[in-house]
């Protein structure tokens, strides 16, 4: 197999539209027969990143590719930044407004999630100027 | 235990068919989404009452056998087409998430 790359524009603050990057992963990887357990791993990381773009960033990119060995991906946006990352990955740390809590969001999980299931998890990010988000899943 | 078998004994309503013939392994409780996405497993029976288009898109993703909204709460249309377009089977009950997880671990 060679490499398979995939490219989504989130749009920002549409909440109805969350999660079909992430869907059309799932299917692609499924598709392509990896593991299921490996496929539950990249998309609840890649849901939870998708769904900080909605929330935080007023949208942003995803680019994702696919070899047998590993699905990297990495989510661009030009949102406000992370002022204290180690602070923004603790657990039940949220900045998320009321509106989406009342959607169901904004427990604390997102990062925490995101770093529990991926291998690699790194996160640039300048206050102002926006965040990008690598991520890797290895299927070995 | 099928979804099928487990909403016949639990005496829940099919919102969305989904895939009722799916086994459930196991069951979940919560309506803090990313909470369960980082805790249910793959073929939980999640009792929520959270019938947004994003509770889906967590039952999708996370690998849900089947969600059950208790007590009640309602499925928003948007929710409801999602869920048909994702194969994502929907019941509900008037019963609480404590009533019907203790009932599902009888069962299991």
């Amino acid at each position: 197999m060679s490499n398979f790359k995939l490219h989504f524009t989130v749009p920002g603050d549409d909440f109805t539209r969350a999660g079909e990057a992430s869907g059309s992963v799932k299917k692609t990887l499924k598709d392509l027969g990896f593991n299921p357990e490996i496929v539950r791993k990249v998309v609840i990381a890649l849901y939870e990143a998708e769904i900080n773009l909605v929330i935080h960033a007023g949208g942003g990119e995803i680019d994702v590719e696919i070899s047998p060995e590993c699905i990297s991906m990495v989510l661009t946006d030009e949102g406000p930044g992370i002022p204290d990352v180690a602070l923004a990955m603790k657990e039940g740390y949220s900045t998320a407004p009321d509106n989406v809590r009342s959607l169901g969001f904004g427990a604390g999980m997102g990062l925490p999630n995101i770093k529990k299931y991926t291998d690699e998890m790194k996160i640039d990010s300048t206050v102002g100027v926006g965040t990008t988000m690598y991520l890797k899943v290895y299927t070995a | 235990m099928t979804v099928k078998e487990i909403s016949e004994k639990l005496n829940l309503k099919i919102l969305v068919e989904g895939d009722a013939d799916r086994e459930i392994k196991g069951g979940y409780c919560g309506d803090l989404l990313s909470w369960v996405m980082g805790r249910a497993q793959s073929g939980d029976c999640w009792f929520t009452v959270m019938g947004n288009v994003n509770a889906i898109a967590v039952a999708f993703l996370a690998d849900c056998a089947c969600i059950v909204l208790c007590e009640n709460a309602t499925l928003d249309k948007d929710a409801q087409e999602r869920a048909e377009l994702q194969d994502i089977c929907v019941l509900s009950s008037e019963e609480s998430a404590y009533t019907l997880a203790n009932k599902l671990g009888e069962l299991l």
